[in-house]
């Protein structure tokens, strides 16, 4: 191991380590990176939709959407740029709730967003109380810069895979990567096993 | 939106400082010399580690500021007060000192001159930081695309690469603008105005030109500046941007 000579670092007492993935640092803020610009949809315009590899496509609308059961989650929170956010507070929709009733045999999911963002993940990572459509963070609505109306909530993988303006669900036999994995970052992005980029 | 595999710089490895430069009184430049480096395009960043002497490592990325063709690769950076990496690179770092890095990454914020252009270049504060990379690249490519830089700084005394941009070392197909927006010297010409929808007409070439735009700095002044030029009715997938810093939250 190369010491950085004089570097003394400034762990945080406050933060149980065992909590912080490799290569971590604990922010109190909420640090912002998006890959284009803040769509601002309007929720009389919002749905979101389960499509692909399905017996039939589902849509609900904003109203429809608030009306399904919700949950509250206290979850960490880790970003591939490094920070990460413990002890978030989230109310949304657990996408077990989202996939009810939908038949198939995908494997797969891309989730797609308002401004063209999509990511890719194992359908197991987001079924089985593991991942969430959120519109409330910290008991207030979600605001459009954090991902607002509503954004996917995958604490357990890196926060790209939380994407952000989320409008639904393509179910695919097979993976096709998304927008960053395309772009370099890695395809499953486990924080704990430091899967940032593609090769780690 | 264009798509490009990522070149592998993914192993972390030693470079040696060769040199600092003093940009502004917060903000430094580091040249590395470099065991391995597979090359990167302009606007690409790297990640640095520092470990402490118990085993405690700290991680950041920083934007690369020298263009693919320089001799040396430099990271400039700015010191954060309240920050845990940036004041040991601003403050400690001297000459023939090893940094841990790896790199390149990123392949999103990356021009090359078959990207084309019309090339707008929005910057504020350390936000310039890649799209110097972009000019040196321009330039030492001797790209014909007419390319502006409108650069938002504080004061004077904030601007990085002060002496590079105002004796406009890019030539002249480069255009290089600033707004002061504190703090302006006797007799300045220049704009004081913050990103404001008017500014941003008057510096962009109309849509109908297709500028390739990029946009770097802290995140109010990147969503203020996206939002304006898409409501101006650039073309989203045109208008290439990274944020960074808190929300304010």
């Amino acid at each position: 191991m190369a010491i950085s000579r004089g570097f003394q670092g400034r762990r945080r007492s406050d933060a149980d380590p065992t909590r912080v993935p490799p290569g971590q640092y604990v922010t109190d803020d909420f640090p912002v990176l998006s890959a284009g610009p803040t769509p601002h949809t309007p929720l009389a315009d919002w749905d979101f939709s389960i499509r692909g590899a399905v017996d039939r496509p589902v849509a609900c609308t904003w109203n429809e959407f608030l009306a399904l059961p919700s949950e509250t989650v206290t979850v960490d929170v880790h970003c591939v740029t490094k920070w990460s956010k413990l002890d978030t507070v989230w109310k949304g929709v657990s996408l077990d709730t989202l996939l009810d009733g939908v038949e198939t045999s995908a494997e797969h999911v891309l989730a797609f967003c308002d401004g063209g963002y999509t990511t890719n993940l194992p359908l197991e990572d987001v079924t089985g109380g593991k991942a969430w459509v959120a519109y409330e963070y910290g008991g207030e609505p979600l605001e459009p810069e954090h991902g607002g109306p509503a954004r996917l909530l995958v604490p357990h993988l890196y926060f790209w895979k939380s994407a952000k303006w989320v409008r639904g669900l393509e179910l695919r036999d097979h993976d096709e990567p998304g927008f960053w994995e395309t772009y370099g970052y890695h395809n499953y992005g486990d924080p704990w096993k430091e899967q940032r980029y593609h090769g780690d | 939106m264009e798509r490009a595999a990522l070149p592998r710089g993914l192993t972390w490895q030693l470079g040696s400082v060769v040199e600092l430069v003093d940009e502004t009184p917060r903000t430094k430049s580091i040249a590395l010399e470099l065991p391995v480096w597979p090359g990167h395009r302009a606007g690409q960043h790297v990640d640095v580690r520092l470990t402490a002497e118990d085993g405690y490592q700290a991680q950041r990325s920083y934007a690369i500021a020298s263009a693919p063709e320089d001799d040396h690769v430099v990271l400039t950076v700015e010191r954060l007060d309240d920050g845990e990496v940036s004041p040991y690179l601003v403050d400690e770092l001297r000459p023939g000192d090893q940094l841990e890095l790896r790199g390149p990454l990123g392949g999103y914020f990356v021009w090359e001159a078959s990207l084309g252009g019309p090339l707008l270049l929005l910057a504020a504060g350390s936000g310039v930081v890649p799209l110097r990379a972009i000019l040196r690249h321009h330039r030492i490519v001797e790209s014909t695309v007419p390319a502006r830089l409108l650069y938002w700084a504080r004061a004077l005394d904030d601007v990085i690469y002060r002496d590079e941009l105002t004796a406009n070392a890019f030539g002249d197909s480069v255009d290089i603008r600033f707004t002061l927006t504190r703090e302006q010297p006797e007799g300045w010409r220049g704009w004081e105005r913050w990103t404001d929808m008017e500014l941003l007409q008057e510096v962009t070439w109309p849509p109908r030109e297709r500028p390739l735009v990029y946009v770097c700095g802290p995140t109010p002044f990147v969503d203020r500046a996206t939002f304006s030029l898409i409501a101006l009715g650039h073309e989203p997938g045109r208008v290439l941007h990274v944020a960074f810093g808190p929300t304010g939250v």
